[in-house]
């Protein structure tokens, strides 16, 4: 279980000094198996993924794993902690291949064939990828596959994932659905995943809406989708992605 | 001859920049402290000591396929100072394996210095991977300083890959590396450094593309820590119609210094040759993703650092 409490965070702008809340006093506490945040493009989204894995500092507010405060730990001692954080753009790296990544997601050596199992998993064919740079070879796509199986490969209690769907075309959305249930078989933990798309929503248990660095909605996808849907003529914040 | 056996710290050297455990089998010389320790010849390969001056010349006979030559040289000794001249001819048709490599453990006070002047001649549609490996360590204030140079001479259809790797320990370095390729022949270089504390490492090729159809990739990647530098310096020629690829790319931390000097030339209006050199530090976002994985910062940075010189 996580627990956000009175979370606020503020940028600058080094040029003018002009500050801006991206996230004003957000209080949330997540404890279900799948629980989706969407909301606008710019309204914070992103924004809470980081503060929960550590990369950036809220101005004030505390973040509690299963009743321990993690606000002051690093990104190191929250993920040792239990945290996962799959990017929204994912990283690479000259010379590290996938193998290595997913042993270093692992935390241990592992076996090809372990490695090969949570590549097949995501829809890649393991022996094709298995030895490659994880470098600007890959495909944006194949980038976000490959996290994934690093946060499967993790197993850690915490997951976040920021926009799994993005770029993932030519594989069914129901594979991607899969993935998600079959992680929260082995951890038993919870799992939030930031996204746009309804089908995603729709297998949430609770769906968060961030607007404007607030929480604009929370509840179960029946009491929010309905609303959400109707207003996304206007507002088409359902639609499409943040990049 | 000084001495009949290796210690167990010249064992560790030879393993270290020639993955031997022992004097290798088949052709080998091995140079240990200014002097020839031993070597052996093989039916196709022979290896004779040069008479005028230090070194040796490895002959490897036309066709020789799938052999491999060691050739490492030891320094265990302080102040030791030398230049040793190796030529290596390979017959038309050959395919082998030539590992050389210089390991210094300077544990006195003195500057232990190894030049090693290599010359390839590489006959036609000959197929030679050479690697070469230099390593320093020591105890002392003595300073380990190598300054290799290779020239290649590549015959029609010939084709030599170079690896050549300095990863620690040498405190000065001066790299040359010549080359001139003739018709349909390549050369492929790839070259790690990593410098740390006050070392310098130049590193400088030349490569004159002469043959129709001949081509390069000169490929380095290399690190710079605590207040050591690097200069890179490559100048290809294109003299005919050929392809040439230069590329630096270098990772720089603390106080580091790292130059690039790319240099390409077209003499023909068929040369198509590229350069790239990046420098920049490690991206913050690399040491973040390694982070979420659950590694602290130093880890994170070693594993960025020990992937980009794979």
């Amino acid at each position: 279980m996580l627990e956000i409490k009175n979370l606020s965070y503020t940028v600058t702008d080094p040029v003018t000094g002009k500050e801006t809340r991206i996230l004003d006093d957000v209080s949330l506490t997540i404890n279900e198996r799948f629980v989706a945040v969407t909301g606008p493009n710019g309204s914070g989204k992103s924004t809470l993924a980081k503060l929960i894995a550590g990369i950036i500092k809220p101005d004030c507010g505390q973040i509690i794993l299963d009743g321990v405060d993690i606000t002051d730990m690093s990104i190191t001692e929250r993920s040792r902690a239990g945290i996962s954080f799959a990017f929204q753009q994912p990283v690479r790296f000259k010379g590290i291949t996938v193998k290595d990544l997913i042993s270093l997601a692992a935390g241990k050596k592992i076996s090809i064939s372990e490695a090969c199992s949570y590549l097949a998993e995501v829809g890649l064919c393991a022996k094709e990828y298995i030895n490659r740079e994880v470098n600007a070879s890959l495909s944006g796509g194949e980038l976000k596959r490959i996290e994934i199986a690093m946060i499967n490969a993790r197993g850690t209690r915490f997951s976040v994932f920021d926009e799994p769907e993005a770029g993932i075309d030519l594989w069914s959305f129901n594979n991607l659905i899969k993935v998600f249930e079959k992680m929260h078989e082995r951890t038993q933990g919870n799992i939030l995943i930031i996204s746009h798309q309804e089908r995603i929503l729709d297998i949430a248990d609770k769906v968060v809406v961030i607007a404007g660095g607030k929480i604009a909605a929370y509840g179960t996808k029946e009491e929010i989708l309905p609303e959400l849907l109707a207003s996304s003529a206007g507002c088409r914040y359902t639609a499409g992605g943040d990049n | 001859m000084a001495q009949k056996t290796l210690s167990k710290m010249e064992k560790d050297l030879l393993e270290n920049i020639a993955g031997l455990h022992k004097v290798p089998e088949g052709a080998y010389s091995l140079r240990v402290n200014g002097q020839l320790f031993g070597k052996n010849s093989s039916a196709n390969i022979q290896i004779e000591k040069k008479t005028e001056r230090p070194g040796i010349e490895i002959y490897i006979a036309a066709g020789t396929k799938n052999e491999s030559v060691h050739i490492p040289v030891i320094l265990s000794e302080t102040g030791i100072t030398e230049t040793v001249y190796n030529d290596f001819y390979i017959g038309e048709d050959a395919d082998v394996v030539i590992v050389a490599g210089c390991g210094i453990h300077n544990c006195g006070t003195e500057m232990s210095e190894h030049s090693g002047i290599h010359a390839f001649y590489v006959g036609k549609n000959a197929k030679v991977k050479y690697v070469e490996k230099h390593y320093g360590e020591g105890d002392g204030n003595g300073r380990n300083v190598m300054n290799p140079t290779t020239q290649v001479y590549l015959a029609e259809g010939a084709y030599l890959e170079m690896e050549t790797t300095q990863i620690k320990g040498v405190d000065s370095t001066d790299r040359k590396t010549y080359a001139k390729l003739d018709k349909d022949s390549t050369l492929v270089v790839y070259e790690k450094i990593m410098t740390h504390g006050e070392q310098y490492a130049r590193t400088e090729f030349e490569v004159e593309l002469n043959g129709e159809g001949c081509g390069t990739h000169v490929v380095s990647r290399s690190v710079a820590k605590d207040n050591s530098k690097q200069i890179f310096i490559s100048n290809i020629k294109g003299n005919a119609r050929c392809s040439g690829h230069t590329e630096c790319d270098a990772i720089i931390m603390d106080n580091a210094s790292v130059k690039a000097i790319p240099e390409i030339e077209a003499n023909n209006i068929e040369a198509s040759l590229i350069h790239e050199a990046a420098i920049g530090k490690i991206a913050g976002e690399q040491l973040i993703k390694l982070m979420t994985l659950g590694l602290d910062e130093k880890e994170a940075e070693e594993e960025i650092i020990n992937g980009f010189l794979k």
